[in-house]
């Protein structure tokens, strides 16, 4: 099990507070479905994603990445219970997504780019590796129950 | 995977941006890399790296100084980094997943300090070209 100290934390918390979630959300699902192709296998009713400018503009893409990040949002709360947290998520995504649980740890590491870019320099290397384990967490959190 | 034109453009114009800043980039994304990452410094357990360390910015220089060269002959990754893909393959060792954790913070550290030119088609583009990288990094260890 994951842990964080009082200081990540703080720090995790401190970033989150600052992150407008809707954007974010758009951002970090749009640049997944960019830089990640075969990621839209799950999204085949999202309507136009034939080009990068067609998927981030693309509002079915921004309302399901706004969804997508909120949910982030239970887990900066819930550090200490990631796997309790999204045991209900993790058996969807599971039984009636069948999202392979890699996507989970490619859309990490694209949320932690797009933090880089939003916060530059307040984005310290210690920032930085204390969001690392939180995106981790939350993967294997919604990994724990497949089955 | 293949790099396209459109990639080469992208890839070419950021570095270009990157100007002199290549060995502090580098650094930093070792720096990174070292600290959300703790494994990989099992392969540095010669190296002060401690933040500022002399060795790590050297050592970002060498990273920085291997991407010009890849950059420069985009066209042709296994003969321009034939030489380093021996080392890797034959002296360093070091374990393939760790070209991923490398090439992740090296996305963030140019995020981080080019946030206008990060779109995401250059992010899509700069990710291929280090997984290419990476591939032909790795392609000789067995």
């Amino acid at each position: 099990m994951v842990h964080f100290t009082a200081e990540e934390k703080a720090a995790i918390t401190g970033l989150w507070g600052k992150v407008n979630v809707e954007e974010a959300g758009g951002e970090a699902l749009g640049r997944l479905l960019v830089v990640y192709p075969w990621t839209q296998r799950f999204f085949d009713n999202f309507g136009n994603l034939s080009s990068p400018s067609a998927i981030m503009g693309n509002p079915k893409v921004k309302a399901h990445g706004k969804k997508v990040l909120t949910s982030f949002g239970d887990a900066v709360k819930n550090m200490d219970n990631l796997k309790g947290t999204f045991a209900k998520l993790s058996e969807l995504h599971c039984d009636k997504l069948h999202v392979d649980p890699e996507n989970f740890r490619l859309l990490g590491n694209v949320m932690v780019i797009i933090l880089a870019s939003h916060f530059g320099r307040e984005f310290t290397p210690e920032l930085q590796a204390a969001w690392q384990k939180l995106v981790a967490g939350v993967a294997t959190a919604l990994a724990h129950k497949y089955h | 995977m293949v790099l396209s034109p459109a990639d080469k453009t992208n890839v070419k114009g950021t570095w270009a941006k990157v100007g002199n800043h290549g060995a502090e980039f580098g650094a930093e994304a070792l720096e990174r890399m070292f600290t959300s990452f703790p494994s990989t410094k099992t392969y540095f357990s010669h190296f002060d790296l401690g933040h500022g360390s002399a060795q790590i910015k050297g050592h970002g220089k060498k990273v920085a100084d291997a991407l010009t060269k890849a950059v420069g002959h985009i066209d042709n990754l296994p003969d321009a980094l034939s030489e380093l893909s021996d080392l890797h393959a034959h002296e360093l060792r070091v374990d393939p997943v760790n070209f991923k954790l490398l090439s992740h913070c090296l996305l963030v550290t140019l995020a981080l300090h080019l946030p206008a030119d990060f779109t995401p088609s250059v992010h899509a583009s700069l990710d291929k070209f280090l997984a290419s990288v990476s591939t032909v990094l790795t392609s000789k260890y067995r």
